[in-house]
């Protein structure tokens, strides 16, 4: 088994891992960071995919290694917003739960 | 790789940690852990551009920006009855994550051979752009629309938290006013790092042309460096509203969409640049960039305004 498939198989335990935060914790901050944790595992799979398509004497493909950097910047904008949406709602309530009732 | 094995164990280890410890500041202080080593896995796949990407903005940033949130959600931290999910679904999410990672296991066992790779027409293509970093080739040559569009994305998450501002306090200045302790450490680790930053993001923006680097990169270097001089009171963020900010924040995607747009003059298509001029035309279009994506982070760390304009 290569380098590459070991990290390729991290990664999709890594993806798993995160869904299950995401699914069982109540506290939204929480799901934000089981949600990055997934964010993280995809990269990885594509970066798994970048790494096999070395050629040319690069060391991998460089095309998915744009789009990975351009993930993760896009990423955290994405986290950004979610936690200053969080904040606000604690500021309104005082709560921060995503329950229906009040 | 033997080397390999055990840093996916802590890779996986340290993830089980973030989902698992009770305490979401323990938590956020894990994912942080995950972030670093993640960059190492990057290191290793042979991917430095990412490994510097992932350990500034993944790892770093977004654990910064986490840690200040769960400071201030620490009430919360724990739940309250009936919150919890039972054991039924705990088990049931259990086996439907299980199912997700032996899908996706199976799909990386079952990887098509050969690869399919653009690394030949990237290198091919490379002389013609006048730079020797195939990364920012794609970024700023190949697929210079994705990049154009990141900054636009990272503009809109900016406005998205500014409008969730109370009314009164619209245009103001964001975050809460850190007192400078003239004695304290802080402003110690701020008056001395802070220079040396600054070069050290300038430099690996402007290596990122022909070795690993380049603008993002840099950019939340010299991000970092400002949100440092915040916390530590040495400056205060300005108020949301400043019409330089505004005109920083539209610098880059503006300089961008303008060059993007003399394409269609000059070569006959959007984003194209003649090939005598790439090289010239890249870096024109990089320097304000930079600045943007420096500014747009750390606002977006900064977060919504929080006490009214003077």
């Amino acid at each position: 088994m290569s380098d590459a498939i070991l990290y390729g198989l991290c990664g999709a335990v890594l993806v798993g891992l995160g869904l299950f935060g995401l699914i069982v914790h109540p506290q939204p901050l929480r799901k934000i960071l089981a949600f990055n944790l997934i964010g993280g595992g995809v990269f990885l799979l594509f970066g798994v995919v970048a790494r096999r398509g070395a050629a040319a004497g690069f060391g991998g493909d460089p095309v998915p290694h744009a789009l990975i950097i351009t993930g993760i910047v896009v990423a955290f904008a994405a986290t950004a917003l979610a936690i200053a949406l969080l904040l606000r709602l604690f500021r309104e309530t005082g709560r921060t739960t995503l329950g229906s009732d009040g | 790789m033997a080397f390999d094995t055990g840093v996916a164990v802590l890779v996986l280890g340290v993830a089980v940690w973030t989902i698992a410890a009770r305490d979401t500041f323990a938590a956020v202080v894990g994912f942080v852990a995950y972030g670093l080593l993640l960059a190492l896995v990057w290191v290793r796949l042979a991917a430095p551009d990412v490994a510097l990407t992932e350990a500034a903005i993944g790892s770093g940033v977004t654990g910064g920006l986490m840690l200040g949130a769960s400071t201030r959600l620490r009430r919360t931290d724990t739940p309250a009855v009936g919150e919890k999910p039972g054991a039924v679904l705990r088990l049931a999410a259990a086996v439907l994550c299980a199912l997700v990672s032996a899908g996706l296991a199976a799909i990386v066992l079952l990887f098509p051979e050969p690869a399919p790779t653009l690394a030949p027409p990237a290198a091919a293509n490379l002389e013609v752009t006048g730079l020797g970093n195939p990364v920012t080739a794609v970024l700023m040559a190949y697929r210079a629309i994705d990049t154009l569009l990141e900054t636009v994305v990272l503009l809109l998450a900016l406005v998205g938290i500014w409008s969730l501002a109370p009314d009164g306090i619209w245009g103001g200045f964001p975050g809460p006013r850190h007192k400078a302790d003239s004695e304290g450490v802080l402003t110690f680790v701020a008056q001395l790092l802070v220079p040396v930053g600054i070069l050290v993001g300038i430099y690996i923006f402007w290596v990122g042309s022909v070795a690993p680097g380049g603008e993002f990169q840099g950019a939340t270097i010299l991000a970092a460096m400002w949100i440092l001089t915040m916390m530590a009171g040495q400056v205060d963020a300005p108020p949301v509203s400043q019409r330089w900010l505004r005109l920083l924040l539209i610098a880059g995607p503006a300089v961008f969409l303008a060059i993007g747009l003399a394409g269609f003059a000059m070569v006959g298509a959007f984003l194209a640049y003649p090939v005598d001029y790439a090289k010239v035309l890249i870096v024109t279009i990089e320097i304000p960039v930079t600045l943007s994506i420096a500014a747009t982070l750390a606002l977006l760390v900064a977060g919504p305004p929080e006490r009214a304009p003077k």
